[in-house]
């Protein structure tokens, strides 16, 4: 009976915690008056600025190595500090790093075979790069570094030029193969070859604008809503709750983001390792 | 020079309507995000990956171990179980041994104690006879001794007289007949 009281008490706190919530925020609404103007700037989270001023040289430090470094110490607060108790009965942190460990291990050794699993602690630091990036960028205010093609682009660039370069030393001229589909009619291969070629050259291109593509999308949406509430004044509730929704659906898009684009360079590894068709 | 880059790139972001494409931002960009993968890489190969790799292996063996372990109880388990149903078919055996042994040495002592008892029974009968044997001839003996004197005495009542001899040949015949 005290139990369920006591319940009922925390469910009650609960509701007069988010009542006050609301109304403080539906009151900044309403009682300010100069945000009221539509003032949409959706791709502002996007800039690279200089944290400490000057000019964006090469290695100028900006809000986006903030955010890269926050990731870092993401990557080690959950792998390094989270395994630090190397528990036969793991603690939850260590149930996450070992969770990951085992994911990104099991696709590597399923998708990409046995011998591609020397590859495994680089594959490993792309998922845990991506990962951690892509949910950093939906904490709000923010600066998302997967959500720049500059990123991606890299990303996808060492995974093409790392895939080649693995693929022909590998197989030597057999890496060829790849292009040369045997399994169709002679006459057709040629075409085929021309065809298989592009779309390996288009391999990179799509990888990396995949990613960037989807965050990006998902940030600009829900500014553009944010962008909404700040006009519609006691009516923002509504596109409120829209950011609610949207949000949700970004934290499935931020880890299915970072699983495809490793499960697509686990695809890529095994084509070079086994570029038979 | 680097505010000219600066601007144009800003202005192209600006025109373009997305910073990402701004290309003053690249070289910083690019940069960091390699010393960041770096960075990471050297991390998970240098301490987490064989961190946890160790971790998992020894749950792994921990768990064979313990695997192995619960077999090998078990196996004692059941081989206790045999030397105990062993032990105590041995000990019921030796108890009937023990029973049968016990019964037939009562049965020796009761038979002994039966045939003395039958001999002394036997013994005390064959006395007994005798006794009554003699008893029977004294008897006979003092009827004859009456039966004499009760004759003599009634033949003198009669007014008569008799010698011993022919009373007692006459009575002789009579206790015969």
């Amino acid at each position: 009976m005290a139990e369920q009281s006591a319940k009922q008490g925390g469910g009650l706190a609960k509701i007069v915690f988010f009542v006050v919530l609301a109304l403080v925020l539906i009151s900044g609404v309403v009682f300010a008056p100069e945000t009221r103007e539509l003032a949409i700037h959706p791709m502002e989270q996007f800039k690279v600025t200089p944290l400490f001023g000057g000019d964006l040289g090469a290695i100028t430090i900006t809000n986006q190595t903030l955010w890269l470094a926050l990731s870092v110490i993401s990557v080690i607060l959950l792998l390094v500090v989270g395994s630090r108790g190397r528990a036969i009965i793991p603690s939850r942190s260590q149930s996450i790093a070992e969770l990951a460990y085992g994911f990104i291990y099991k696709m590597v050794e399923d998708v990409a075979g046995k011998d591609a699993v020397k590859y495994f602690p680089g594959i490993m630091t792309l998922f845990m790069f991506i990962v951690t990036a892509n949910f950093l960028g939906l904490l709000p205010m923010s600066f998302t570094t997967t959500s720049h093609i500059a990123v991606t682009a890299i990303l996808a660039g060492i995974v093409f030029v790392f895939v080649t370069i693995l693929g022909f030393v590998k197989n030597g001229a057999g890496f060829l193969g790849l292009f040369w589909v045997s399994s169709a009619p002679l006459p057709l291969r040629p075409i085929l070859a021309i065809i298989e070629l592009i779309s390996y050259f288009v391999r990179p291109v799509s990888h990396s604008i995949r990613l960037a593509g989807n965050v990006m999308a998902g940030h600009a949406v829900i500014k553009v809503f944010a962008g909404f509430a700040g006009a519609l004044g006691v009516a923002g509730f509504l596109p409120i709750f829209a950011i609610s929704a949207v949000l949700a659906l970004e934290v499935l898009v931020a880890f299915i983001q970072a699983y495809v684009f490793t499960i697509l360079t686990c695809v890529y590894l095994k084509d070079a390792l086994h570029p038979s068709h | 020079m680097a505010i000219t880059t600066q601007e144009t790139g800003q202005a192209a972001a600006e025109a373009s309507g997305m910073p990402q494409l701004d290309p003053a931002a690249f070289g910083t960009q690019i940069f960091w995000l390699v010393v960041t993968l770096v960075v990471i890489y050297f991390v998970l190969t240098k301490i987490a990956l064989p961190r946890i790799e160790g971790v998992l292996a020894e749950r792994q063996s921990t768990i064979t171990n313990d695997i192995a372990a619960a077999e090998e109880l078990k196996q004692k388990a059941i081989e206790a179980e045999d030397a105990y149903n062993q032990a105590l078919a041995d000990a019921r055996a030796e108890a009937n041994k023990i029973v049968a042994e016990a019964k037939a040495e009562i049965q020796a002592d009761v038979d002994a104690a039966a045939a003395k008892a039958d001999a002394e029974i036997a013994a005390k009968a064959a006395e007994s006879e005798a006794a009554i044997a003699e008893i029977r001839a004294g008897a006979v003996e003092s009827v004859k001794a009456v039966a004499k004197d009760a004759t003599q005495d009634i033949v003198a009542a009669l007014g008569g007289s008799a010698d011993a001899k022919t009373i007692t040949a006459a009575i002789t015949a009579r206790m015969k007949g």
